[in-house]
């Protein structure tokens, strides 16, 4: 079993849920973030949340698969002054709604005044909610984002053991996890991080803390990065237990924080079964042999 | 609205309706919450009643889950007579704690302005995640303003979410009483053609009408065409209005279905209005015996 805790489900295909149900893929946890193109008015804004914990939640369970949230404002789309007020109002009234595991994904993008603001009230909003915090962290001068960022969270009382640092490489990981926080490492093809490099992240620190997804989006990246870092981290001598960890458990237990993902979420989904399909929380039990069919309707 | 030319007005829920059936669900929810939910509960209603405040609202549907829990609602016999005395048809088998507290939040935000109302059920429904989306359409037939809901009914059918869908669809008595006909029908085909089940829907039989059993008879075909099975429950919605043309169809799904789907055909040749259906039950008599004795309706098709 395993989770791919930063997944942009909204841009991806079916081909890609049937890849990633078969690969072993059990849960997936999608941020919200920047599309393709800048969003300019609240309205879209507001419809893409709720897609993103509306029908992507069921899209994925027409595949077996479990789908949560993590919401708010990302760093470049704090740039456009007007939009991030009117997105800042409506985030408390989504954040607090099921399935949502943290708020997120936030931080630097280009490390602009606005986007420091509304990163400190957003953190803010995390503490008032109780809710754990994914960080993107910038691409671009990384290592100062990263630290800048790490350095705000504390000043806003939110504990490290409730957020997970993302987007993590060999440049970060060491202060990432001397301050406390989770690791996560987004396994790309050929950039950024690679899973040969992941690695040897794991075999120089350790498995602790350490969280690998695919943050899969519009661009080039694979779905099925988790599964085949597993893979090769275990063809290369790694442990049982701490693939496991890096791979599910760790996931489970930082977002489990919020109370809204839970392992019996699809250890204990059953096949959909008409009766059941009205009680509360089993509603969006997918199929064991997931109906294409359905899915295209 | 010319959706409405073909369905008698409905009553008006006014105030006083409003207030009964928060009692009453504020009662359901008494008998089954511990004190601290209920202190959350009062809470809730007081910041929602008082300032008209939208985000509260959105936060106390949004936590009603894992504040209230989603066990079953389960109501004993003498609050389902209650109930239904209230809403004629209401049908909560299905219904789930948190679901009914969305329904009672909803409820108390009602001051009397019916569009205001209308408006922020609308909100609910573009915001709301499945789960709130789910309780809002199942609670449409609590609500007042029935008629200004149309438009939500409307969006909850052509949801692309099954149990969105069938959230209206399903065990609600709302369709029945509001929609027009081609909404009605445009219901019943996309039930279908979404493999879900016409045995749930409410009204069913008395609202067949003879359009429907045409749009089901193209659907039937068009899946023969396909070398596709067609749900035997399609025709329960032709049977009446099966004369000459639709007779045909009837008598070959009679005499060369599985056992399902004879069954299926008997029942529907049992209903239609044409001297060959006696003849075709005739060859069938223990199965024919069985439907008049009422041993065999369409609740016995598995």
């Amino acid at each position: 079993m395993y989770i791919d805790p930063h997944a942009h489900m909204i841009s991806r295909t079916t081909d890609d849920y049937e890849a990633m149900a078969k690969a072993g893929i059990v849960a997936v946890i999608e941020p919200a973030f920047w599309i393709g193109q800048a969003r300019t008015n609240v309205g879209s804004y507001r419809d893409y949340l709720a897609h993103i914990l509306g029908f992507e939640r069921f899209r994925a369970s027409q595949f077996g698969m479990q789908h949560y949230c993590c919401i708010g404002l990302n760093s470049k789309e704090a740039n456009n002054e007007e939009l991030a007020e009117a997105v800042m109002e409506i985030l408390p009234g989504f954040a607090t709604k099921d399935h949502v595991v943290a708020i997120g994904e936030i931080g630097f993008d280009e490390q602009t005044v606005l986007e420091d603001k509304y990163f400190r009230l957003q953190l803010d909003l995390a503490r008032e909610l109780d809710l754990p915090v994914m960080i993107h962290t910038p691409h671009r001068d990384k290592k100062r984002g990263a630290s800048r960022s790490m350095d705000i969270i504390v000043e806003h009382g939110v504990k490290p053991e409730r957020v997970v640092i993302d987007h993590v490489n060999e440049e970060t990981v060491q202060e990432v996890l001397d301050r406390g926080f989770w690791a996560g490492f987004s396994i790309y093809p050929h950039s950024k991080m690679t899973a040969p490099r992941m690695l040897e992240i794991v075999r120089t620190y350790g498995a602790e803390r350490l969280i690998v997804d695919s943050a899969c989006d519009w661009g080039v990246s694979d779905p099925l990065s988790v599964p085949k870092t597993a893979m090769l981290l275990t063809e290369s001598g790694v442990s049982a237990e701490d693939v496991r960890r890096v791979t599910y458990a760790n996931a489970l237990a930082i977002y489990g924080q919020s109370g809204q993902m839970r392992e019996e979420d699809w250890t204990k989904a059953a096949p959909v079964d008409q009766r059941e399909k009205y009680a509360g929380n089993t509603i969006l039990r997918g199929g064991q042999s997931p109906r294409v069919e359905d899915a295209r309707n | 609205m010319s959706q409405q030319a073909d369905r008698p007005l409905s009553p008006p829920v006014t105030r006083e309706d409003v207030e009964h059936r928060i009692a009453l669900i504020g009662a359901w929810l008494a008998r089954r919450i511990g004190a601290e939910q209920q202190q959350w509960l009062r809470d809730q209603l007081d910041r929602i009643g008082g300032e008209g405040n939208k985000t509260a609202l959105a936060m106390a549907i949004g936590l009603a889950p894992r504040r209230l829990g989603s066990a079953l609602l389960a109501l004993d016999a003498s609050e389902a007579e209650a109930a239904g005395g209230q809403v004629p048809g209401l049908d909560t088998r299905d219904w789930t704690v948190d679901q009914v507290g969305r329904i009672l939040f909803l409820l108390a935000s009602f001051d009397g302005d019916e569009a205001a109302f209308v408006q922020r059920l609308e909100t609910v429904q573009r915001d709301g995640e499945l789960g709130e989306q789910i309780a809002l359409l199942r609670g449409l037939a609590l609500f007042p303003a029935p008629v200004g809901l149309m438009g939500i009914a409307g969006e909850g059918i052509r949801s692309a979410m099954q149990p969105v869908f069938e959230a209206v669809a399903h065990r609600n008595p709302y369709p029945a009483a509001h929609f027009s006909e081609p909404m009605w029908n445009q219901m019943v085909v996309k039930t279908l053609f979404i493999d879900s089940t016409l045995g749930p829907i409410q009204g069913l039989d008395e609202r067949r009408n003879a359009d429907l059993a045409r749009m089901l008879v193209d659907y039937a075909h068009e899946r023969w065409a396909a070398s596709r099975s067609v749900s035997p429950e399609l025709w329960r919605c032709v049977g009446p209005f099966a004369a000459n043309d639709y007779f045909a169809d009837l008598l070959r799904v009679f005499r060369s279905g599985n056992a399902i789907e004879r069954k299926a055909a008997a029942l529907a040749i049992s209903e239609c209005p044409t001297p060959q259906a006696l003849t075709a039950l005739e060859t069938a008599p223990t199965l024919w015996r069985d439907i008049r004795a009422g041993r065999v309706g369409w609740d016995d098709l598995q």
